[in-house]
């Protein structure tokens, strides 16, 4: 069964490991069409009728592999283990965009499913013209075009089609498959990487080897912007075959096995130029409000705010909340392996991106962008881009420098120290109700860094380190977004300061900067409520005017019991606070409720149980989504508890996991994930909504369970005891 | 055969190998560099790529091997505190076709997302339950402590411990 083969199989199989991914139809580079536009370019028939399909999206662990062979399955009348799945090759897939945004089945997906559907158009238009009968008395199942009328002439999709493929355009306007008659799609299916991942045969990029490659290690500067005065290399005389590699401020290691380009960096002595242009992170903050600016933007603008503001007298309220910097903190290091020769380059990577690195790339090396080759390969979980484009540089430029294949995997230290940050964020909200607790004004202010328009990716530490000419800027996602509340206010205002900076170099981070706004929005919400003495999940529904969304608070709502009064908790002890949003006012429906306790004597927050409702339209796969959502949810509270990236005015200090905690097995609350499937409605992302109301519904709860308002993150003991101080 | 011809084909070595069992095959590893981590010689000396490299600090638990049936972390044992032990690594434990108790659970619960930290919970799970066969949900939670999980896949594998220990699970 193909659904069973690891990595490794495939790679044993196909006998060379460079090409190992083509199976079971051996298309060598550069042979295929990769447009986006072709049938061809998505899936391929194999003569014994199995399908490969090629997907420009990959699988990061969140379930693509499954989903992809679902959506792709259904329209195709086949199971999913007669599919094989090519992901993110730039040589053999078509360029879906990059693997981020929550788009993997919202867009990829839909792309592959329309490819399908035109597919199984045509294998039926051919059928009718073999067997004599009209196409809407045909149907394509179990990899036959059948007559519904079971006459028994069935023609399998191999035979025919031909070797030919299909040199047919994508039809937008295929029919597809009605929901009501789904077989596969829906349907709880196991992911077909997971025996692999738990047995030791699945391969990463980590495990990925090469004939005579070696391994190198980046040495990175002892700060941030520190150039390389000089260095005394005699050390590695003690090691067989270590060499140095220096290209100005980019210098490394190269040995025959990681421990050796270990130990051979660690025998280097470099010296740096004094460098200290960091801000340091206690002062960050501040730093926000001070600029320099680039522009001044409204997103919003509804009624007149300051005349509500102004006629509300006392009943203005004020509050600022801050998101400090984070770190991906990906469980392993990013590592890339890369063979660049005169005249291409192939290069293994755990990029979210691999079409849109290609051409960055191509400058770095010097190459033809069609010379250029990325492959992606898993590596350990990323939720954004972390360090592994940035690995990649390495291995590029050090294979380069050497004529070998080069592998480069991080240290821990390298990893938490040096991947893209996701970028703090600043929020001031003022907002006022009427006599009834009706809310007739709100303003959200934006503190942000501003990204670099038509920038098409993070630049790399490698190229800056070794002079080599890449477009500079900040890469953050759409970190805007969701800044104003869904709740029917009159009267509205989101505006934005963007600052033309960011302490650490910023990427996108899940859920790119909206789990800060939907904290201060969701929790400024419950201020105001608390102000009038209103329960605020009433008020919520009071105030929303979309079904969906009343739909999954409600249900949220019910779910965990919730009884209708104002928070505080005249019990205190135990709180529970809710938050909702609306995924960029356009995707996912999400509501989450949950109870927390306080223990003020230790400022310790212990979550006792969360439970989502979401709703993300059509459901592929309910048991993939489930653990994408509780992992957004453990992941966000471990990000509005405990992390913090500290640096001083050097360098990251928060280097491995005592200095960056992240949330154990100790303090994983009861979760409860409630899926709304909405068939007729098209699928959305389930990767990143469902992080964005959890801090807020925490502050929420902390504040029912207390009247202690948390509005900086992280959670810690310290600072809620401060606050606790600061309170009384 | 002469007597000195074995003379001039084997010259005495500096240090003498390092022998040990790994997933039940007796091999030998060079004492050259004996301090190394047993990480590396698994991963790169033998080819055993399951165990992975996650923080070299025995901070995170992804590189957990058995030593003798106790949970080690492979990335702070030097090879040469590994001589004469009997090391058993994941790819050791089971097949995709005839996984342990323990890999049969976590695939049954899917208890796995990007699953770099998968191998390292797995044998974590498998020493637990070689000395405590019904854990209670806290005994899986205090094995465990000591692995760190990013994809926040923490309840399903909870879950994957009690199935393979055939408890209720939560």
């Amino acid at each position: 069964m193909t659904t069973a083969l690891s990595r490794r199989d495939l790679l044993k199989a196909a006998g060379a490991l460079v090409v190992g991914f083509t199976l079971p139809v051996p298309v060598l580079a550069n042979a295929r069409s990769v447009a986006a536009d072709q049938v061809d370019s998505f899936l391929a028939i194999a003569p014994d009728g199995s399908v490969t399909i090629y997907c420009g999206k990959v699988d990061l662990g969140q379930g693509l592999r499954i989903a992809i062979r679902q959506m792709a399955a259904e329209e195709l009348g086949l199971g999913v283990e007669r599919i094989a799945l090519i992901e993110g090759d730039t040589d053999l897939t078509p360029d879906q965009g990059p693997t981020a945004g929550s788009t993997g089945v919202a867009k990829g997906g839909v792309q592959i499913r329309q490819a399908a559907a035109t597919a199984r158009q045509a294998l039926i238009r051919l059928a009718a013209q073999r067997l004599e009968i009209a196409e809407g008395e045909l149907d394509l199942m179990d990899g036959e075009v059948r007559p519904l009328s079971g006459d028994n002439r069935a023609l399998g999709i191999g035979d025919l089609l031909g070797e030919g493929g299909f040199g047919l355009a994508l039809d937008p306007a295929a029919p597809l498959r009605r929901p009501s008659t789904y077989k596969v799609v829906g349907q709880p299916l196991p992911r077909p990487d997971v025996p692999a991942k738990v047995t030791g045969r699945h391969v990463y990029v980590h495990d990925f080897t090469l004939p005579g490659m070696l391994h190198g290690r980046v040495i990175r500067p002892n700060a941030v912007g520190a150039t390389l005065l000089s260095v005394d290399e005699t050390g590695l005389k003690a090691i067989k075959g270590a060499r140095m590699i220096r290209i100005r401020d980019f210098l490394a290691v190269l040995a025959d096995s990681e421990w050796n380009a270990i130990r051979a960096a660690a025998l280097l002595k470099p010296v740096w130029s004094e460098a200290a242009t960091l801000s340091g992170h206690e002062r960050v903050r501040d730093a926000m409000k001070a600029g320099p600016f680039v522009a001044e933007e409204t997103l919003v603008a509804k009624g007149d705010v300051d005349k509500a503001l102004a006629e509300a007298g006392d009943r203005v309220h004020r509050a600022e909340y801050y998101w400090p910097v984070q770190s991906h903190a990906s469980l392993g290091p990013s590592c890339a392996v890369a063979d660049v020769r005169s005249d291409s380059a192939t290069i293994w990577t755990a990029s979210q991106a691999t079409h849109r690195f290609r051409p960055a790339f191509a400058r770095l090396l010097g190459l033809p962008e069609d010379k250029v080759r990325l492959v992606y390969l898993d590596g350990s979980g990323c939720y954004g881009m972390n360090g592994h484009d940035d690995a990649a540089a390495d291995a590029a430029l050090l294979s380069k420098a050497v004529g070998k294949p080069v592998r480069v995997q991080w240290s821990r230290e390298d990893e938490l120290g040096w991947d893209p940050k996701g970028p703090p964020q600043l929020l001031a909200l003022e907002g006022c109700r009427d006599e009834n607790g009706l809310i007739t004004g709100w303003r959200t202010e934006m503190w942000l860094p501003k990204a670099t328009a038509g920038l098409p990716n993070v630049p790399l530490l490698a190229p800056q380190a070794a002079g080599l000419p890449q477009p500079p800027g900040l890469i953050t996602g759409l970190i805007a977004q969701n800044g104003d509340p869904p709740y029917g206010v009159p009267a509205q205002e989101v505006k934005v300061h963007w600052l033309a900076d960011a302490p650490l170099r910023p990427s996108n981070i899940r859920a790119p900067g909206k789990i800060a706004n939907v904290f201060a929005v969701e929790s400024f919400f419950d201020e105001l409520c608390a102000g009038a003495q209103l329960d605020p999940l009433v008020a919520r529904l009071q105030g929303l005017r979309d079904l969906r969304g009343l739909t999954v608070v409600t249900r949220a709502a019910a779910r965990l019991g919730w009884k209708p009064r104002p928070s505080p908790n005249p019990e205190p002890g135990i709180g529970r606070g809710a938050a909702y949003v609306h995924y960029k006012r356009s995707e996912t429906y999400v509501a989450i409720a949950m109870e927390a306790e306080l223990d003020k004597e230790s400022g310790r927050i212990r979550v006792r149980r969360v439970v989502c409702s979401h709703d993300c339209g059509l459901v592929i796969n309910p048991d993939a989504l489930r653990l994408q959502i509780e992992g957004a949810i453990i992941q966000t509270l471990s990000r509005t508890l405990l992390e913090e990236v500290t640096f001083d005015s050097h360098r990251v200090t928060a280097t491995d996991w005592t200095s960056y905690p992240i949330l154990g097995f100790a303090d994983i609350p009861e979760i409860e994930v409630d899926l709304v499937d909405r068939p007729d409605q098209p699928p959305m992302g389930g990767g990143e909504a469902a992080a964005t109301p959890v801090p807020a519904a925490l502050a929420n709860a902390v504040f029912d369970a207390s009247g202690l308002r948390l509005r900086t993150v992280p959670f810690t003991p310290e600072r809620v005891k401060a606050a606790i101080m600061e309170s009384s | 055969m002469t007597a000195t011809a074995p003379k001039q084909g084997k010259a005495p070595p500096k240090t003498p190998d390092i022998r040990l069992s790994v997933n039940g095959k007796p091999r030998t590893l060079s004492a050259a560099s004996s301090k190394r981590p047993l990480l590396h010689a698994l991963r790169d000396e033998l080819g055993l790529t399951a165990t992975k490299y996650g923080c070299g600090k025995g901070q995170c638990g992804a590189c957990t091997v058995l030593a003798d049936g106790q949970p080690v972390r492979a990335c702070l044992m030097t090879v040469a505190e590994a001589a004469g032990k009997s090391i058993t690594t994941l790819e050791g434990l089971g097949t995709p076709k005839a996984p342990h108790a323990v890999q049969a659970a976590f695939i049954a619960e899917q208890a796995s997302q990007c699953g770099y930290c998968t191998s390292g919970m797995v044998m974590e799970t498998a020493a637990l339950l070689a000395t405590t066969p019904e854990p209670s949900l806290e005994d899986a939670k205090q094995a465990l402590s000591g692995h760190l999980c990013r994809c926040g896949s923490h309840r399903r594998i909870l879950r994957a411990v009690m199935r393979a220990s055939g408890r209720p699970q939560p």
